[in-house]
């Protein structure tokens, strides 16, 4: 057989000679037409894709498009990809009515997740809160937790491992925060939570490795309570969501376009702003894509504040309604890692001091990591996750050795840092929407422990949107709106 | 229009029927058999919901065989709750100060003679093989005399399981986990809990990796057990010019075979 490759190399010159005067050939390199035989599978294959491009159903555009742009409307923009986000996400397409009811998508800003509070979250959870909802979010994201194969399982794939270690939270109280303690305690036993109190004694005799002094008394999660990890429990929540049909996005949301209507009252106009639309601007690019939605969930983490400013929340003039902000904004938390070879074995727990550091086991090398939260006059600044290593010398380590002896020799390992969400307000959450911003609702704040409410939270905020109210827990507590009312929702537990 | 799909369903016809259904890719059995069940399933939303319907139903099963025998507790107590439960199960119970184990008959029948032994507690508890999960323990964890309990082989007892032994902590002195494939190190932890536990068995656990730390993890624990069912070796590649087993503690060198993916080694 000739092969058509031979036989036209073999022309080429003939057909590829100029018609230029005689005896003259412009020779600068192989001429374009020779190309085309010798190449001939791969030429085939592009010949293959263009045509493919030209029958109907193709999405070519002659001007080119952007991959990723998000869609130009949409139901639902969940701005904001940590757990949180993900979690609504996921809730909104199990609970509403009808298959692709809602067009749901998630925006999110940093594709590698580099300061992402949930994935540098130590990951604990627990139950004991003094407040009755806070409770209640962490049982029912612990009965999230134990089952979720069957809420987050996806046909074909291997069953999810969120890694649960099951050794429970122990909160040491000095003398004076003694009858708080045994308190909180009765509460969460009311609302059903596991919890015994320990006594010195026998603390010493449970985890001969304490030093007990100042200790009055403990509180010990016995059920429900200890660590995970969050990326496994992050990435099944955005597995199952987009098996469902959520769409994600990476860019930052710019801008806000508001529609307002204002009412006329003797002491003065009220605006009531709706979002119409808003502004996606992509990652490492000046293109911004314009979305028109419905509703807008601030999943923002340590920078909803931030994301609720832009829609113009808070702007309005001093002394009304409208100048009330939202009030998170990120604090910078440490976590260090050490090795000490003679420590607390497998029995220890997630141990929160009198002073509030906190430590706990990690893996079974004889590692540990924790940390302490800074006074209100000593926040490290939050421009970037640099570690203070001076911190851990002079704050957390002194208190960690006085409680448990054996870490007086201890190496760190490493150590990294991380954001919180912090409500400067009462450091909890605020869920819901504001009848001044009315489609934007927000799911943050949680200052800490949004990680273990992430389940019952997402689930909350996915009943507001679709029902109107709360069907399962009532968290009318953490609305927005005492915020307008300056009504405090503190919680004492907060470590 | 359609000419084009059709043309790439073609195509990946013979290649479906050569991946044949002798080599399901999984035992679990998550997976639907065979090739054309697999091909349909990613392909059409109508097969793929009755796929996770039939997955759903799984779970439910195991939902109504574990569920709560309340109904006895009123007028015989929690102790006869779980006997009715064990035997229901396929399980055996023996009462304190009795020799004589109590257990269904080959076809699952028992009788209800207990019933006459209704303030007698319960001492023992065989529930190995059988479907008991989380949600079972319901009807076990009001027993106050409890002392020792067998979860040999139990597919669906796994860490959040163990966590609800710790209402036990005065009485159960031997618990059997030989061969539950769900129980990892991570459940273990919280069985310092049981003070009074004398004997565990932990063979033939195939998820835990680090076989010979969790032993002497264990012994450590709890000081006054003893731990059967593991060696001081296990999970350890010893070569000839390995050092003493003091040195496990430190960097134990786990054969790839005994690694599980996405463990890491401490």
């Amino acid at each position: 057989m000739i092969q058509p490759g031979r036989l036209c190399r073999a022309l080429g010159p003939l057909l590829t000679r100029p018609l230029l005067g005689p005896g003259r050939r412009l020779h600068i390199s192989h001429p374009q037409r020779r190309d085309l035989f010798s190449d001939l599978d791969k030429e085939l294959a592009k010949f293959q894709k263009k045509l493919k491009e030209s029958l109907p159903a193709s999405d070519w555009n002659p001007m080119g498009i952007t991959k990723g742009l998000p869609p130009e409307h949409a139901d639902v923009v969940i701005v904001g990809g940590g757990v949180m986000g993900w979690s609504v996400a996921y809730w909104l397409k199990a609970l509403e009515t009808q298959r692709n009811a809602l067009r749901v998508i998630v925006v999110e800003r940093d594709p590698t997740y580099s300061q992402a509070s949930t994935v540098l979250s130590v990951g604990g959870i627990r139950q004991q809160f003094s407040l009755p909802e806070n409770i209640q979010m962490s049982l029912y994201s612990a009965y999230f937790l134990r089952t979720i194969n069957e809420h987050l399982g996806i046909l074909n794939q291997p069953p999810i491992d969120i890694h649960f270690n099951h050794s429970g939270y122990l909160f040491l109280a000095s003398e004076d925060r003694a009858a708080m303690l045994e308190e909180n305690v009765h509460i969460q036993r009311d609302h059903g939570a596991s919890v015994s109190l320990l006594s010195p004694a026998q603390l010493k005799k449970k985890y001969p490795w304490m030093n007990t002094d100042g200790v009055a008394v403990a509180s010990y999660g016995l059920e429900n309570e200890g660590w995970f990890d969050p990326w496994s429990l992050l990435n099944a929540f955005r597995n199952k969501a987009m098996a469902m049909g959520v769409c994600q996005y990476f860019g930052e949301v710019k801008s806000f376009s508001v529609a307002s209507k204002t009412m006329c009252t003797e002491k003065g106009d009220v605006n009531f702003s709706r979002i119409s639309s808003l502004q996606v601007q992509m990652p490492n690019s000046l293109e911004s894509q314009p979305v028109v939605c419905a509703l807008v969930v601030n999943a923002a983490g340590p920078w909803s504040g931030e994301l609720a400013k832009r829609a113009g929340l808070g702007m309005g003039s001093q002394g009304t309604l409208e100048s009330v902000f939202l009030p998170v904004e990120p604090r910078k938390r440490y976590v260090y890692v050490w090795h000490c070879p003679d420590g607390p074995g497998l029995e220890c727990p997630m141990l929160i001091d009198t002073t509030g550091a906190y430590f706990r086991r990690d893996g079974l090398g004889g590692n540990y990591l924790g940390g302490c939260s800074p006074a209100e006059d000593e926040e490290p600044h939050i421009q970037d996750l640099e570690v203070d290593h001076d911190f851990f010398q002079e704050k957390v380590w002194p208190k960690l050795a006085h409680r448990v002896p054996v870490f007086e020799s201890l190496k760190v390992k490493s150590a990294w840092a991380g954001y919180y969400d912090y409500n400067t307000f009462d450091q909890n959450a605020v869920l819901g929407q504001t009848p001044l911003l009315e489609n934007m609702y927000f799911i943050t704040g949680f200052s800490g422990h949004g990680l273990q409410q992430s389940p019952a939270a997402g689930k909350a905020v996915a009943e507001l949107i679709l029902n109107g109210r709360f069907m399962s827990i009532d968290l009318n507590n953490f609305s927005f709106n005492r915020l307008l009312f300056h009504e405090q929702v503190l919680e004492s537990n907060i470590v | 229009m359609a000419a084009p799909r059709v043309l790439q369903q073609c195509r990946a016809l013979p290649h479906l029927l050569r991946s044949s259904c002798l080599f399901g890719s999984d035992p679990s059995s998550n997976l639907p058999k065979g090739g054309i069940l697999q091909y349909l399933c990613d392909r059409f939303y109508d097969i793929e919901n009755v796929l996770a319907w039939r997955e759903k139903q799984k779970y439910s099963k195991i939902e109504r065989q574990n569920r709560y025998h309340g109904h006895l507790k009123e007028y015989c107590g929690d102790d006869i709750v779980a006997v009715n439960f064990t035997l229901y199960n396929g399980g055996g119970v023996r009462f304190k100060g009795q020799e004589k184990w109590l257990r269904p008959n080959k076809r699952g029948k028992y009788s209800k003679d207990f019933l006459v032994l209704r303030d007698v507690l319960v001492e023992a508890i065989d529930l190995s093989g059988s479907v008991v999960s989380y949600d079972g323990l319901d009807n076990l964890v009001f027993l106050t005399g409890l002392k020792s309990l067998d979860l040999s082989r139990c597919p669906n007892i796994d860490d959040w399981s163990l966590s609800r032994l710790h209402v036990f902590k005065d009485s159960l002195e031997e618990l059997l986990l030989t061969g539950c494939p769900r129980v990892t190190e991570r459940g273990l932890a919280c069985l310092h809990q049981l003070e009074c536990l004398r004997h565990l068995d932990i063979s033939n656990l195939p998820s835990i990796a680090n076989k010979g730390l969790i032993l002497i993890l264990l012994e450590e624990m709890l000081p006054q057990c003893k731990v059967v069912g593991m060696d001081y070796g296990d999970g350890v590649a010893l070569d000839p010019g390995a050092q003493m087993s003091g040195d496990e503690m430190e960097e134990p060198s786990i054969p790839s075979r005994d690694r599980k993916a996405g463990e890491i080694p401490a």
